[in-house]
């Protein structure tokens, strides 16, 4: 049988500081509190947020702003578009790899949103929704008097 | 073109580049963009999604016949918010082709429109026109 009279010792150290190297990169620039999940639908959104306001943010490379639409209803939000094919013609293909067609993704954000104060902008190929928390739904404070 | 299919999201997953070779000297993770490659009488033609990249993020180098692509995408991170939710990872992009037509290096266009890198490259005059000569034996 053939050994590898060091390959003992120093493996698992490589593994291991390949494993710390991987997990610094993967939270080095990310709050580690973030809950994180596998999207159900297209997009993939994170949601960034405080107490009063929410900010959900979607990688819609190619999208055109006028095929999408964003509704809210309470603390549910609605995304729904269309990603167009490019118009090519007498090519051949060496590679196809981006994908076109419609989405519809729903998500429920922790509180009730006001409507009316919905902030959406898209730049880059990424939008990023502003959603305000509604009054209504804010805790309110007790103001405590001296018995 | 007017079939309606619908987007899934395991289509659009992004995926890291794996760490062979060459070390990046930037500490950020670094997908590989998905991407279009097609080829006409005239040019070859490379399109890649790299969202949050823009005309000054995109750095596009040729040497020999390899096409580099590199998009920095810079973090942002709303003040003052906590990210509570994340079903994506936000990095840089990169990725390399190996070009088998010649290419006429000074007309290369690149524009970025959307999160869209697109690459006109014309084909050499010679590669073009290249003919092969059939004699009768």
């Amino acid at each position: 049988m053939l050994m590898r009279p060091y390959a003992g010792w120093t493996s698992p150290w490589r593994d291991m500081e390949r494993l710390r190297r991987e997990m610094n990169r993967l939270f080095s620039d990310w709050p580690t509190q973030a809950r994180w999940s596998a999207a159900p639908s297209y997009p993939a959104m994170n949601v960034w947020a405080d107490e009063d306001s929410a900010i959900v943010t979607a990688e819609l490379p190619g999208v055109l702003l006028e095929d999408l639409d964003i509704s809210v209803e309470d603390d549910i939000l609605t995304l729904r578009g269309n990603r167009q094919p490019d118009p090519v013609e007498n090519a051949t293909y060496h590679r196809r790899e981006r994908r076109h067609g419609n989405f519809v993704r729903t998500l429920r954000v922790p509180f009730r949103v006001a409507g009316d104060k919905v902030d959406a902008t898209f730049a880059k190929g990424v939008l990023k929704i502003v959603l305000p928390r509604a009054e209504e739904d804010k805790p309110k404070k007790i103001a405590v008097r001296a018995g | 073109m007017t079939e309606s299919t619908d987007l899934q999201v395991q289509d659009t997953e992004k995926r890291e580049v794996a760490e062979t070779g060459a070390e990046r000297t930037r500490d950020r993770l670094a997908f590989v963009p998905r991407a279009d490659v097609y080829e006409t009488e005239e040019a070859i033609v490379v399109v890649a999604d790299m969202p949050g990249v823009d005309e000054n993020s995109v750095d596009i180098t040729l040497e020999d016949n390899v096409l580099t692509i590199n998009g920095l995408v810079e973090l942002e991170q709303p003040e003052g918010q906590s990210l509570v939710y994340a079903e994506y990872r936000v990095g840089d992009f990169v990725r390399a082709f190996t070009l088998s037509d010649q290419i006429e290096r000074d007309q290369i266009e690149a524009t970025v429109k959307d999160g869209v890198l697109r690459l006109h490259l014309p084909k050499v005059e010679e590669v073009k026109t290249r003919r092969i000569p059939i004699t009768a034996g």
